[in-house]
């Protein structure tokens, strides 16, 4: 295996913005350009331009993609209508987690399947087994496809101006192709940061085009390119699971507090269903150790994999922590007992490198912008 | 980014003013600020503690990672700058002016410390 990293076709471009690179998953990608805070707050307060392209899509056609999609993954891909996406999960036959999803269903047979950049060939390898004996084809269509999503407040008014599409139309999670910019796209109502926003499928060569042209269109409404670092604080605060962090192959999704994706009551077999089965039981007589917010009291940041104590005890641990710009405090997602999970619990505490940093038990998300 | 002439440099990022009365001002080059990316909580040896050259004295946390800081020489510590405990993005918006980290009445200075020249080639920028 090549050891090279990966580059998206707005490599060269990123370069000539000054941003700093890092590797995510195989993948050169832009960390932040300037400062990760100001990107953060464009996000929250204007919009930001983000390159997504090291996410991998896998199409799923035939007569029988949404019988394969309903054997390979716990969604019921079949209420889902055209033009309309839905988030989802593939599980191992354990019911461990190998990929949170978004699927779009594209056409009758047609559907586009999005996975995490380092879940990709997992994804892939699996829906390709599973295909066995339907009627389906899983083509692999990562080097089809650039992604570019625009985020934040601002965002329908940045893209209503590139674009003939009928945006007001567009409902959340719902994708329709168009043309933006002059290039062929497809248009979708989803993204990753906790607002309104549109993420923008192109063809590779497209790509640069497409970018300067939205840079341009939302220049005077504060648009400014975003990196990986403000995604994953925008993401946190939104509550939102990564993959690698609150999701892994050693939880379920029940385990994860992520029960209600997963739909018994289609029909037929799927894959984990029967492990599946037992976790969803076990959840109801032993409840897990259940995903919460917490919010520190001082400045001091929990990392992923700090304990959380409480009396001495370890009764948990962090997923994911960060200073958020929005609160202005380190916040954190953590797994915990039951006993500790409620909000307002007395008495939690982050040990950061030997050092116990009270902190607020709180409901997730942290942030919800105004609808 | 330009390093300061007028200041010196140690490997790990830091730069050290010229010593008055005995006493240096220590920070981190912008260099280092960058490349931290936002700090956001700074833990400052306090005034009284002895440092030693090449060992932690603190810690500089930023919103991705969490950096150990040095000193790039012995002494005693005279001085924290409280304006970055209240505002750690003084560390990136001014590294080598308001940014400052402490102060150190110095005992001894190793031998392989850079000049402004030296550190840009060392440090590439």
């Amino acid at each position: 295996m090549s050891t090279a990293p990966r580059l998206t076709a707005l490599d060269a471009l990123h370069r000539s913005l000054g941003a700093t690179m890092t590797d995510f998953a195989g993948w050169d990608m832009p960390l932040r350009y300037a400062s990760e805070r100001d990107e953060h707050n464009a996000v929250r307060t204007k919009a930001g331009l983000f390159d997504l392209s090291h996410m991998g899509e896998i199409t799923v056609t035939g007569p029988a993609a949404v019988d394969l999609l309903n054997f390979a993954l716990v969604g019921n891909i079949g209420t889902v209508s055209v033009g309309r996406a839905r988030y989802t999960m593939i599980c191992a036959e354990d019911g461990g987690i190998l990929d949170d999803l978004i699927v779009y269903r594209l056409a009758e047979t047609e559907y586009m399947v999005v996975a995490n950049a380092g879940n990709a060939q997992i994804v892939l390898d699996a829906l390709t087994a599973r295909a066995e004996g339907f009627d389906a084809e899983v083509r692999d269509d990562h080097d089809a496809y650039a992604l570019l999503a625009v985020q934040g407040p601002e965002s329908p008014a940045i893209l209503a101006s590139v674009t003939d599409a009928d945006l007001d139309g567009l409902k959340y999670y719902a994708g329709l192709p168009g043309t933006v910019a002059g290039v062929p796209a497809l248009i979708a109502r989803t993204g990753y940061t906790g607002e309104d926003g549109f993420e923008l499928f192109v063809a590779p060569g497209h790509a640069e085009q497409l970018w300067r042209a939205l840079t341009e269109a939302g220049a005077s409404r504060g648009l400014i390119p975003c990196g990986l670092s403000c995604r994953d604080t925008l993401r946190l605060e939104a509550g939102m699971p990564l993959y690698g962090h609150e999701l892994t192959t050693g939880l379920t999704p029940f385990d994860a507090g992520l029960g209600r994706v997963v739909k018994f009551e289609k029909e037929g077999d799927f894959v984990g269903r029967k492990a599946l089965e037992a976790a969803a039981e076990r959840a109801e007589s032993a409840p897990p150790r259940k995903l919460v917010g917490l919010v520190a009291e001082g400045r001091r940041v929990p990392r992923a994999g700090f304990p959380v104590v409480a009396g001495g005890q370890v009764v948990g641990e962090v997923t994911s922590g960060a200073p958020s710009p929005t609160l202005g405090k380190p916040i954190a997602m953590a797994y915990v007992d039951a006993a500790h999970a409620t909000p307002g619990t007395e008495g939690v505490a982050v040990d950061i490198r030997g050092s116990h940093e009270p902190y607020e038990v709180v409901a997730l998300p942290f942030y919800k912008r105004r609808k | 980014m330009s390093n300061p002439q007028q200041l010196r440099y140690s490997k790990e990022h830091e730069w050290l003013s010229a010593v008055e009365d005995g006493v240096a001002t220590i920070g981190i080059t912008e260099y280092a600020a960058n490349a931290l990316g936002d700090v956001v909580y700074a833990q400052l040896p306090e005034v009284g503690d002895t440092v030693t050259a090449g060992e932690t004295c603190g810690e500089l946390e930023s919103t991705k990672s969490v950096s150990d800081l040095y000193s790039p020489v012995t002494g005693e510590i005279t001085a924290a700058n409280q304006d970055v405990v209240d505002d750690p993005s003084l560390v990136n918006s001014a590294p080598f002016e308001g940014g400052w980290l402490f102060k150190v009445r110095v005992a001894e200075e190793p031998k392989d410390l850079l000049s402004a020249d030296e550190y840009t080639e060392f440090s590439g920028n």
